[in-house]
């Protein structure tokens, strides 16, 4: 397909913060629940408009759970589902996903694991039989750890080349410290390198367990058709003895009273801009106003301040967003922009200025009332395709958001109000004490301006 | 507000192959207008999208970028809906907008709920005609391209090169020109010449409008009628079209090579062949191969050059069938770090000479075709790509193509892949195009 990058990105933080969105008054969606007796929650939703099916199983399982010297365990052993089970090498997987014209893959994210599944209806019992092969009986060859490993480091390496890439993993980390929020889900060269084969076959035997995730399927598949592939595939999954306690912890509050500003000299015509502190995690009771504040301050694309500001009125960037990944701890707030090395201080000053202005002055009626309309009315879209359906299931679950979800959100959003946009701006945004990362020309970049904004 | 540099991996289908075209309804209006329309009642959602047949292939020399440009600009309003209003009444109403720019064509959509499509309609037909242009708009229009193009290739090594490679391969044909613009050109553009282009390019007969989902034909056709219906035909396209044909490529007799020498981390290859493109009789057999090169992980560049030999990160083999003239077939592949490109390159020629010798076993063109199926199938699960997929074969001419590109698919056999890579994957018809890094000039800072 084209690749539609560019505005679409602007759009991406939002999406983590907005990612069950809608409109409820037409909107529904028909899930069925049950639970195996292994203690494996399924979600089902079935849908007859293409002769597809997709599944994800979400595990709890993410670098939450690993330790700061092993990091990257979590997402090495996602990758290497796929790589080699009991009967099957990682070329014999290979060739029969792609013989169905498949996709079969898992990877993890901050807080959880996904391996997920898209196939023809036609092929879904292979499918099936594929997805629960390298779920129940992935064989972790050494080989294959080596090779992905490898792989891995220098996937890390050839990142070092996007500017962008490099300002996040400088931000997260000044933000977060040694929490695992604070790295790469990735892990580092030195991390990957500390990993061993029985570290990932620990992983996987502490949290691969059926008590521990959950599964979403959607599309066209009827409930006995779900009924018979569950009895036949999963039924006698098992976790060894009982799921442990969890050793998560939350990020530790940053003592920080002043900015603190990291540059990275690269030899680039654009300083790449990220500046933010941590935020709020995604059952914080203030985060449906943070995302109609966010949406106003420089969620909202080109309804946005920042963007109205930054690019239509200064010409200073092609793209400028703000964000708040929800996370399950408080996750990051940032604005990211990018602009040539000689306008970064400009565009640092207004950045600021505007997270002040929200904190201080109410915001209009009209940028309210069409925040909300943006917000509950681009529902459906976000519902649209069947993986869209599936990702959403996990997360609403995952958050535990509730079955009524989607009939209640048009009124978290609609019950905002602009003295609590205000409210949750003095709360949740610092433009006083923040991190401020900029990677481009130091020499391009008038940095004297940028100590005291 | 993009570039499309379409990888168009595939738009076939054996499921649905010949109720697929039928989908489609097909209007015109006296103007000239076209429009197609895919119902679709899975959800209360449409897509709408307007295909202009300009783009960077039909700029004025010394103007490159210019119909890029001004897609930003139609953003930026009319006498009836000031600047970015547009967006902000689609957003305001749920919905999504966005436009991009391709070698080909320029394409504007919202998706948005069906109800709601009466806003695209007028807000449409508003700006095909009424375009401000506003010379302060323009100017910092500029700025933000200029930024675009700084963040998208000059600080982005490995697409400064395709960007090379690309110039390098093609001579005469205005396809060498990148979407965006050369930096200079997109400085000297002036209100003027993005009024000429608009003028020239942007009417109902140079035009046509696709849309997908939950909608009645009839009362949408008669809501376009009433918006559309009065904007007169320019006819100046007819009239120029001589003008505009751009000069034929001639054919290459020896490889051209480039070197981009700048600071990254790894060496990154693009090789480019030229290619007919869609509806040759080859294309389809050019599409095939692709996908057998390197569409999944059991795919023959992955297995040899990522996953045996561990030379290479990833790569990738592209045919670039869907234009309106010929164009390319690119192989491209990053090296693993410690690892010689030269490697990577004797490599890919090797995959190329075996295919020559040998064809393909029926299953592996077999997994390719299915592959292909089942990506188009996936993808009508949107009704943008819906839309897209009708679009893009009328802009190659007319969409019942799609019905001929499926046929043309269906009966490639593996002695047809064996065929092409004979035919058109030879030095002499190649540009190769090596990413040389360079050392960093200074380190790391770090101040409180």
């Amino acid at each position: 397909m084209n690749s539609n990058k560019g505005i679409l990105h602007i759009f991406a933080l939002v999406l983590i913060l907005t990612l069950f969105v809608f409109s409820g008054e037409t909107f529904a969606l028909d899930i069925k629940k049950q639970d195996l007796p292994n203690g494996l929650k399924v979600f089902h939703a079935e849908r007859k408009n293409l002769p597809i099916v997709v599944l994800t199983l979400l595990i709890k399982a993410s670098p939450l759970d690993e330790s700061d010297e092993k990091a990257g365990t979590a997402s090495l052993t996602a990758k290497l589902l796929t790589e080699g089970t009991a009967g099957r090498s990682a070329m014999q997987i290979s060739e029969e996903v792609d013989f169905l014209g498949a996709s079969l893959g898992a990877g993890a994210g901050k807080d959880y694991t996904t391996v997920g599944l898209g196939v023809l209806k036609k092929d879904l019992q292979k499918g099936f039989e594929l997805f629960a092969d390298i779920l129940l009986r992935p064989s972790f060859p050494e080989e294959e750890l080596k090779r992905k490993k490898e792989q891995l480091k220098g996937m890390l390496k050839r990142q070092e080349d996007e500017p962008g890439f490099v300002a996040d993993r400088a931000f997260i980390r000044e933000v977060f410290g040694s929490h695992p929020y604070g790295r790469l889900t990735e892990g580092s060269v030195k991390s990957i390198d500390a990993i061993t084969r029985q570290d990932i076959i620990d992983f996987y035997r502490a949290n691969y367990r059926p008590d521990n995730a959950f599964l979403t399927v959607a599309g066209d598949i009827s409930q006995a058709e779900l009924d018979t592939l569950l009895g036949l595939y999963l039924k006698d999954w098992k976790g060894p003895g009982t799921a442990g306690p969890s050793k998560h912890k939350a990020p530790e509050k940053a003592q920080r009273t002043t900015p603190k500003v990291i540059i990275i000299d690269k030899d680039i015509t654009q300083a790449n801009i990220i500046l933010g502190h941590a935020g709020i995690a995604r059952e914080n009771p203030d985060y449906y106003a943070v995302s109609v504040m966010n949406y106003i301050l420089g969620g909202g694309g080109f309804a946005s301040r920042l963007m109205k500001i930054v690019r239509d009125d200064m010409g200073l960037a092609y793209s400028i967003h703000s964000g708040f990944s929800g996370n399950k701890y408080p996750g990051a707030f940032e604005v990211g922009v990018q602009t040539k090395n000689e306008s970064a201080d400009v565009v640092v000053r207004e950045v600021l200025k505007q997270m002040r202005r929200i904190k201080t002055e109410l915001v209009s009626d009209k940028e309210l009332s069409e925040a909300k309309s943006y917000l509950t009315g681009s529902f459906p879209r976000r519902l649209e395709t069947t993986s869209k359906i599936v990702d959403f299931v996990s997360a609403v679950q995952f958050f535990d958001l509730g079955d009524d979800y989607i009939q209640r959100y048009p009124s978290y959003i609609n019950s905002v109000t602009k003295e609590d946009v205000r409210r949750v701006a003095e709360k949740y945004l610092n433009p006083e004490s923040y991190v401020l990362v900029l990677v481009g020309r130091q020499s391009g970049m008038k940095l004297h301006q940028l100590q005291a904004p | 507000m993009f570039i499309a540099r379409l990888v168009f991996i595939g738009v076939c289908l054996f499921l649905f192959s010949d109720a697929q075209a039928s989908q489609v309804k097909e209007f015109r209006l006296k103007n000239g207008l076209k429009v197609l329309i895919v119902e679709d009642h899975k959800a209360p959602l449409a897509t709408f999208q307007i295909w202009y047949r300009v783009g960077s292939m039909d700029e004025p020399t010394g103007k490159t970028g210019i119909s890029h440009l001004l897609e930003h600009m139609m953003f930026k309003g009319t006498p009836k809906y000031g600047s970015k209003v547009f967006s902000n009444i689609i957003q305001k109403n749920g919905g999504g907008d966005n436009a991009h720019t391709s070698k080909d064509y320029t394409m504007y959509f919202q998706t948005l709920s069906s109800d709601r499509l009466h806003l695209s309609i007028k807000l449409e037909a508003d700006r095909m005609r009424n375009l401000l242009l506003d010379p302060k708009e323009v100017s910092s229009e500029k700025n933000v391209v200029m930024e675009e193009r700084r963040m998208r290739y000059e600080d982005s090594p490995q697409n400064l090169l395709y960007e090379e490679v690309i110039a390098a391969s093609m001579k005469t044909h205005s396809y060498r020109w990148p979407v965006i613009g050369w930096m200079s050109d997109i400085a000297s553009i002036e209100r003027k010449d993005l009024f000429e282009h608009y003028r020239r390019m942007y009417s109902p007969d140079n035009a046509f409008i696709v849309i997908a989902g939950d909608v009645d034909p009839e009362k949408i056709m008669s809501d376009i009628k009433k918006h559309f219906g009065r904007i007169k035909p320019s006819g100046l396209r007819k009239k120029t079209a001589k003008k505009n044909t751009v000069n034929a490529e001639p054919g290459q007799n020896g490889e051209r090579r480039i070197y981009l020498k700048k600071e990254a981390e790894l060496p990154y290859i693009v090789m480019a062949y030229h290619t007919p493109n869609f509806p040759d009789n080859d294309s389809y057999a050019l599409d095939v191969m692709a996908t057998v090169l390197s569409d999944g992980k059991s795919s023959r560049l992955y297995k040899s050059l990522v996953y045996e030999k561990k030379m290479a990160l990833n790569s990738g083999a592209d045919y670039n069938g869907f234009h309106r003239d010929p164009f390319i077939f690119t192989f491209a592949a990053t090296a693993a770090p410690g690892k010689d490109i030269g490697e990577i390159e004797e490599t890919i020629y090797d995959e190329i000479e075996k295919i020559k010798k040998e064809p393909p076993s029926d299953k592996e063109v077999r997994k390719a075709k299915n592959q292909i199926e089942s990506s188009f199938v996936f993808a009508q699960d949107a009704t943008y790509t819906k839309a897209y997929y009708a679009g893009m074969f009328e802009m190659l001419g007319d969409w019942r193509l799609m019905d001929r590109y499926l046929e043309g698919i269906r009966k490639v056999s593996p002695q047809d892949l064996q065929a092409v890579a004979g035919k058109y994957l030879n030095e002499l018809n190649r540009t190769t195009g090596i990413l040389v890094p360079q050392k960093k000039k200074g380190g790391p800072g770090e101040q409180q």
